[in-house]
């Protein structure tokens, strides 16, 4: 059996799958009962400085898109961190590990840019005896308008010098949480390296408006008819996490940086990739917001049966293991040639994939042959482009099969050559090198 | 009330038994179930639904206008096609027509729920009273149109369209054709086939004539030299005789004729039935027949039909929701006489059957089934008459795929022309490219012919 016990900058758990800051973890109640179900830790909801809590709004906090059968596809919220008092939430988590002591606990803080406000939370937060702290620069909406969350994490500067504060007055891991809501995340996950983070940890939510309410003209949520921009999360923002996460495991600056994975994590899979494209464990929010607790042991089985089969006998052995496969565009071999295949057997001839190519793409797919509906990729149009795959509704009924080198690609007249050649150096490029840059 | 007392008699249920016995077959589906059922069409291209529809309904389209909270253009989508996709929905057999089509058949043997879908978009339309049709500036052109079932309904409401007026003359009492007097009960309910006559006509230009008989009032030839074109779309108003021992005895009816008198009645405990009910025939008014003298609370239909199953008109889910409803279907059965006392049906002899050669042969043996009603449903023919020299054609009205007859001006469609399936709608799309045809033939007669150099 696959051992899934997870060891993040020093921090263990029994799994790679904590619960990340958010309403999840918004206390001992909630945490007590993920733990009941098997999430390995989680990062308690963002605690702001002593003193009075911040408000939220008493009216609709979530939007949400849907796909098929109503199923979330993205939520958006415009919740700020704990309106709970700091004491409780510090006296709860003390409590918390003390009964669950094999169980992962990180504090998430956000406070006010002064060296003197961190100064004095951290040892408030040591006191507690949890594992780690994580440093929440990524809230987009509300906080950052008060010099804070995603305004911390937007500017490197001040991303180097809060880490370094709290390195200085702390013994604890810390782990930086950055935003996406930024250009390059290269530049902040290098400004928190330089801070002396232990680890980064990433996506926080996404700046967005989840929709327009047609009748009144608001924003959705809409509190009475006005509205304001929100954290997008949920499974679309994977693909935009997932780069994000790749991104910062292959910059050489970065290069070995521990990174906690987050963003739209839903199943074991989406844990997976995460961990290949080099993070080091993963956090959830919206899926466990979507469908309870429950789903971390459809995680725990998934990751550990898949492991078992492909014999991978640690996390070590997944971790990072696709970061070396992500490249520039440049270096993309332009000798390999793919053609699209249709199985007869699968097809339902729905016919999307011909509309999709006629209409968009290549003209590459008949629709008729011999008067009958049938539908067939032309060698000689399809440029392996892979739409009509993702089209297809039925899985694997359209595969795109790698020509091997000699045979002809009837499109180009070329046959498919042997080596490998990118646009590094290819004529048509003007800087073209005589040699490969990689 | 006597359960099952012996005999043709009324009232062998309690109130609520004929209440829910007569409800709508498919509860239309709420907004939720919509939408559940919508997410799953692909939205084909060049859709074999589509294709399978005879009125060639955009469905892919009108399925993703439910699902996108559009149920108004949905139903435009349908009436655009088909201004009777209300009753269609109710009464296609889809299983054989666009959801045996759908590709979602070959996927997962389930297709999407393409009827329940048209109805609840049109449901919606029809409810609110919304009209999306507009006549176009009269052109003063009269046509007439006999029968005001679905293929002169159709041809009525295009004709309007295109601003011509329309009179329609119809032998009944009311108008809607078989949608009035022959679909089941469950499947048209609450009054639905006069509500949707109302939603057609109210586009105007079109007078219906009730108790006006071609052949009877007036002849073909006086119809058209008093209007500009005439449709004919008069179904197949005459029944099939047996030609047997007993056929007249007390308690032998046709099925269509059983089938009215229960549409008609406004309430069905006053409906009599036998306890022991025998329908001869294997089309869907034999199944409907049947199913609906189970309904009466008959304790023992029994369908005997010459053929085997695969044979039957009616298609699979017919013949199941009859089994459901407790009919027994007999095959290998032939009508050989009907056994009469005191000038009563008492049983129906029948003869079993086989094919030798190729051809349907009675094997001589026979058999005695106990009855006390017999139903027949052995098709229907042509009735009509004062039709001159119209041309006819296997006993029908002989017309291209436009709809045009043997005679200048006159057009015909629906049951009573010899091309299509014999279904609401079929009739309906014929009806409706006849008035396309008469509207092309106006215009082309109403421009000047130009010399070609
Ligand atoms: C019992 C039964 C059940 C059926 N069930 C279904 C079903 O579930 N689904 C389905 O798709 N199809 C069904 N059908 C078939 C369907 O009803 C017909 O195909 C359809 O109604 C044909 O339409 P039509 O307009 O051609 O003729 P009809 O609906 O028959 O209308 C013809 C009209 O012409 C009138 N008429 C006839 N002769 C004259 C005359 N001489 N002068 C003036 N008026 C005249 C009649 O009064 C009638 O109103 C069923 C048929 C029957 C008999
Ligand atoms: C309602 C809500 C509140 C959140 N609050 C916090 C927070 O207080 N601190 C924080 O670091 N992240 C917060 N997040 C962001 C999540 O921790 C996480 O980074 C993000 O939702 C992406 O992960 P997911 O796609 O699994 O939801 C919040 C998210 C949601 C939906
Ligand atoms: S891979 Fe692209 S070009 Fe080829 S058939 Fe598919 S859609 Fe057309
Ligand atoms: S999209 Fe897939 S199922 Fe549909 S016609 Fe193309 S290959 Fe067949
Ligand atoms: S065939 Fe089925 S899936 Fe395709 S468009 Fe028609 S209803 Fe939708």
């Amino acid at each position: 059996m696959a051992d899934i016990r997870n060891n993040f900058v020093g921090i263990k758990s029994p799994n790679p799958f904590w619960l990340a800051s958010a309403p999840p973890t918004d206390k001992a109640y909630n945490v007590e009962r993920a733990f009941k179900a098997g999430w390995g830790g989680v990062v308690w909801k963002t605690l702001g400085a002593e003193g009075p809590p911040v408000v939220n709004v008493n009216g609709p906090r979530y939007g949400a898109i849907w796909g098929a059968d109503r199923r979330l596809l993205g939520l958006n919220n415009i919740e700020l961190i704990t309106d709970r008092d700091l004491y409780v939430n510090l006296r709860e988590m003390k409590e918390v590990k003390k009964k669950w002591p094999d169980r992962a606990i990180v504090a998430s803080i956000m406070v006010p840019c002064e060296e003197e406000a961190w100064k004095a939370i951290l040892p408030l937060v040591e006191e507690t005896e949890v594992d780690g702290i994580e440093l929440n620069f990524g809230c987009p909406h509300g906080m950052s308008e008060r010099g804070m969350g995603s305004a911390v994490g937007q500017v490197p500067e001040y991303i180097e010098m809060v880490v370094r504060w709290c390195k200085q007055y702390t013994r604890m891991p810390v782990i930086t949480k950055l935003t996406p809501n930024i250009t390059d995340i290269r530049f902040p996950a290098r400004a928190a390296k330089r801070g002396g983070t232990d680890a980064v940890s990433l996506i926080n939510t996404i700046s967005s408006i989840v929709s327009v309410d047609l009748d009144n003209f608001s924003p959705v949520p809409s509190i009475d008819g006005r509205g304001s921009h929100g954290g997008y999360c949920g499974p679309a923002v994977k693909p935009i996490a997932l780069n994000m996460v790749a991104e910062i495991a292959r910059d050489p600056e970065t290069y070995g940086l521990p990174i906690s994975g987050i963003g739209g994590v839903t199943t074991w899979r989406d844990a997976a990739e995460f961990l290949a494209l080099g993070a080091g464990n993963v956090q959830v929010c919206t899926a466990a917001m979507t469908y309870g607790f429950k789903i971390v042991q459809e995680m725990i089985s998934g990751l550990s049966d898949w492991m078992d089969a492909k014999g991978h006998r640690t996390l070590d052995d997944i971790c990072g293991r696709a970061v070396g496969n992500v490249t520039d565009w440049q270096y993309l071999n332009l000798n390999y040639v793919a053609k699209a295949r249709i199985d007869q057997d699968l097809c339902i001839k729905c016919g999307r994939c011909h509309i999709a190519c006629e209409d968009t793409s290549h003209q590459a797919i008949t629709n008729v042959v011999d008067g009958v509906r049938h539908f067939e990729v032309m060698d000689d149009e399809c440029v392996g482009c892979n739409l009509c795959v993702n089209v297809c509704p039925v899985e694997n009924c359209i595969t795109m099969e790698p020509l091997a080198a000699g045979e002809l690609d009837q499109r180009t007249g070329k046959v498919v050559e042997t080596t490998y050649a990118n646009w590094t150096m290819h004529p048509n490029n003007p800087a073209a090198a005589p040699v490969a840059a990689e | 009330m006597e359960r099952l007392g012996s005999g043709i008699q009324a009232g062998r249920l309690s109130p609520d038994e004929y209440a829910s016995n007569f409800s709508d077959l498919h509860p239309r589906l709420d907004k939720h179930e919509a939408l559940v059922a919508a997410d799953r069409c692909y939205f084909c291209y060049d859709a074999p639904c589509m294709t399978a529809c005879p009125t060639a309904i955009d469905i892919p389209l009108f399925i993703r206008q439910i699902s996108t909270g559009n149920p108004l253009g949905s139903a435009k989508t349908i009436f655009d096609q088909n201004i009777l996709g209300g009753m269609c929905a109710r009464v296609c057999p889809t299983e054989t027509l666009c959801e045996q089509a759908c590709v979602r058949n070959t996927a997962e043997d389930r297709p999407v729920e393409i009827g329940k879908l048209q109805r609840y978009a049109t449901d919606i339309a029809m409810e609110m009273n919304r009209q999306f049709y507009h006549r176009a500036a009269s052109t003063g052109r009269r046509v007439a149109v006999v029968g005001a079932g679905p293929a002169g309904l159709a041809c009525a409401h295009r004709l309007s369209m295109h601003g011509h007026d329309v009179v329609i003359f119809d032998a009944h009492e009311k108008a809607g054709g078989l949608n009035e007097y022959g679909i089941a009960t469950y499947k048209a309910t609450e009054n639905f086939a006069q509500r949707e006559v109302e939603y057609i006509t109210a586009i105007g230009g079109i007078e219906i004539r009730t108790r006006q008989m071609l052949g009877r009032d007036f002849t073909l030839t006086e119809l058209t030299c008093n209007f500009d074109a005439v449709f004919l779309g008069m179904g197949l108003a005459g029944v099939n005789a047996l030609g047997i021992e007993g056929e007249d005895l007390a308690g032998v009816e046709d099925a269509v004729d059983f089938i009215a008198a229960l549409r008609q009645a406004t309430y069905k405990a006053q409906v009599p039935i036998g306890r022991r009910v025998v329908v001869l025939g294997g089309g869907m008014t034999a199944i409907d027949a049947a199913i609906q003298a189970k309904l009466l609370g008959a304790e023992e239909v029994t369908i005997c039909y010459r053929r085997g199953k695969e044979n039957m008109n009616a298609s699979g889910y017919e013949q199941d929701l009859a089994t459901a409803n407790g009919v027994i279907i007999r095959h290998w059965l032939a009508p050989k006489r009907i056994i009469g006392k005191d000038g009563h049906v008492a049983g129906m002899e029948v003869e079993y059957t086989a094919i030798r050669d190729g051809k349907l042969v009675g094997t001589g043996e026979t058999g005695i089934i106990a009855a006390d009603q017999v139903m027949k449903a052995i098709g229907q023919s042509f009735g009509g008459s004062g039709l001159g020299s119209l041309r006819m054609e296997s006993g029908k009205i002989a017309a291209d795929l436009e709809g045009r007859t043997s005679i200048d001006g006159v057009w015909a469609g629906g049951d009573c022309v010899g091309h299509g399936e014999d279904l609401t709608v079929s009739a309906t799309a014929q009806g409706r490219d006849a008035a396309e045809s008469i509207n092309r033939a106006f215009a082309a007669a109403a421009r000047p012919a130009v010399a070609v150099a």
